[in-house]
């Protein structure tokens, strides 16, 4: 466990619509570690993640992998990359297994059958049933499935457990562990407790909104037509 | 990369094949915009001959522009836009994967289906070649410039018209080549000029448009 961290993020700012929703958020992840991130709705959990996938810029701050910033090997960096966004990403017209063949083949890993991946989600028996009749807890476990289908080190989960039963969350405690002790790491964001080994803990909390008024304080009458006008 | 490359034309062909329908509403679209023509103007052949060319390309534009507008918007709706991103390749390489798939589902269709067009409308024999080619090189050209304005109207709300109005003035450069070889060709000049001007706009247009769609991906998704 006292392996160098792979992922580091220092310092981390978010901008959305000219708000800032949160500062200073520092992340490190060495093998086997999971991380949860944790925070009101709107603390910017899904942002974090997305910053960190690389599919957000942040605002501030910096996120490396392998001691390089992630910027300068993103193609790197994404195949060893898993994220499993909060949309599940999967073809409706296509079935259970193709949808998992395609993730596997643009991944480049052709070996690993898409069978047992569903199997360990449960849902061995619907890999020819095209994903336009499943319901919302089977899409997600298809959608979770595509972890196991390509290697990655590094697997961002944005509210997995959305839609899953008791033991769809079982399944997906034991297949994080199993990743964790092959010395994979794990982000996931989410209120709910993940079966298995316990993680670090990352809360989110709004930066400090008196930075906003201390500008204001010198001149007051800026200060009061501003609230009036708001 | 080559493989993961492949990968993704494969990936849009089967979509396009199991959601069904694309190739061919370009394609009933196309002939029927261009058998409105007949009826409209008369059958007269000399007419028709004359404003065959334009017809022909002008509805094959219009077929390519009502297709752009799902290129990237189903992917977004569904989050796979986000794991197209993800690859392990540049996004502007999986924008040109797509815009390839895109011309072998509509781009290539209207090509073939063009000398039967031309048929309806008259076309002199010695233009059929021009049109082909014209329209081999213009298409694909066609399937880039307007993955441009799908990347650009990706995140809009109802963007298929902002999408014709940013698309549309750019199609003009391919449309006066396009026509202008047929017309030359039925005429009997030589189409080289405008046979090399069309293969510049595509070879332009190759660079280009992945990066710029790209870029735009990037600010959506962002």
């Amino acid at each position: 466990m006292a392996e160098d961290p792979l992922l580091e993020g220092r310092s981390l700012a978010a901008l959305r619509g000219e708000r800032l929703i949160f500062t200073g958020i520092d992340v490190t992840l060495a093998p086997g570690e999971l991380l949860k991130l944790v925070g009101r709705n709107g603390a910017g959990k899904s942002t974090l993640m997305r910053m960190i996938a690389g599919l957000v810029t942040p605002f501030a701050g910096q996120v490396t992998w392998r001691g390089n910033p992630v910027g300068d090997d993103r193609d790197g960096f994404c195949a060893e990359m898993i994220y499993a966004g909060h949309q599940d990403g999967l073809k409706t017209a296509l079935t259970a297994a193709e949808n998992l063949a395609l993730f596997g083949r643009l991944r480049g890993a052709e070996s690993r059958s898409a069978d047992h991946a569903l199997a360990a989600f449960g849902i061995g028996d619907l890999s020819d049933l095209p994903v336009r009749f499943m319901s919302a807890g089977q899409r997600r476990r298809v959608s979770l499935a595509r972890l196991l289908v390509a290697p990655a080190r590094l697997w961002l989960l944005d509210e997995p457990l959305t839609a899953l039963d008791t033991g769809a969350i079982e399944q997906l405690g034991a297949v994080v562990d199993a990743h964790r002790t092959d010395g994979g790491m794990v982000i996931a964001a989410t209120h709910a407790d993940l079966p298995g080994r316990p993680g670090k803990v990352l809360e989110i909390v709004p930066p400090d909104p008196f930075d906003d008024d201390d500008a204001f304080e010198d001149e007051p009458d800026a200060s009061d037509g501003l609230e009036a006008g708001a | 990369m080559t493989h993961t490359f492949l990968m993704l034309i494969r990936r849009d062909l089967l979509l396009a094949h199991r959601q069904g329908g694309a190739s061919l509403l370009a394609i009933a679209f196309f002939v029927l915009v261009v058998s409105l023509f007949p009826l409209g103007v008369g059958p007269a052949p000399e007419m028709l001959e004359r404003i065959a060319a334009g017809t022909i390309w002008v509805a094959a534009l219009l077929s390519v522009l009502l297709s752009l507008d799902r290129m990237f918007q189903a992917d977004l709706e569904d989050g796979s836009l986000d794991q197209l991103a993800l690859l392990p390749i540049p996004l502007s390489l999986v924008v040109l994967a797509k815009a390839i798939a895109h011309w072998l589902t509509t781009g290539l269709p209207l090509t073939l289906t063009a000398p039967l067009l031309g048929l309806l409308m008259q076309l002199s024999p010695d233009a059929y070649g021009a049109l082909l080619i014209g329209m081999l090189l213009g298409t694909p050209t066609l399937s880039l410039i307007g993955a441009i304005g799908a990347a650009l109207t990706v995140g809009v709300r109802r963007g298929g018209v902002l999408l014709t109005l940013i698309v549309t003035p750019l199609y003009i450069p391919v449309l006066i080549f396009g026509v202008s070889a047929v017309e030359a060709a039925a005429q009997g000049f030589s189409t080289t000029a405008h046979v090399l001007f069309l293969s510049a706009m595509l070879s332009g247009t190759i660079v280009i448009a992945p990066i710029a769609a790209a870029w735009s991906l990037k600010l959506a998704l962002d």
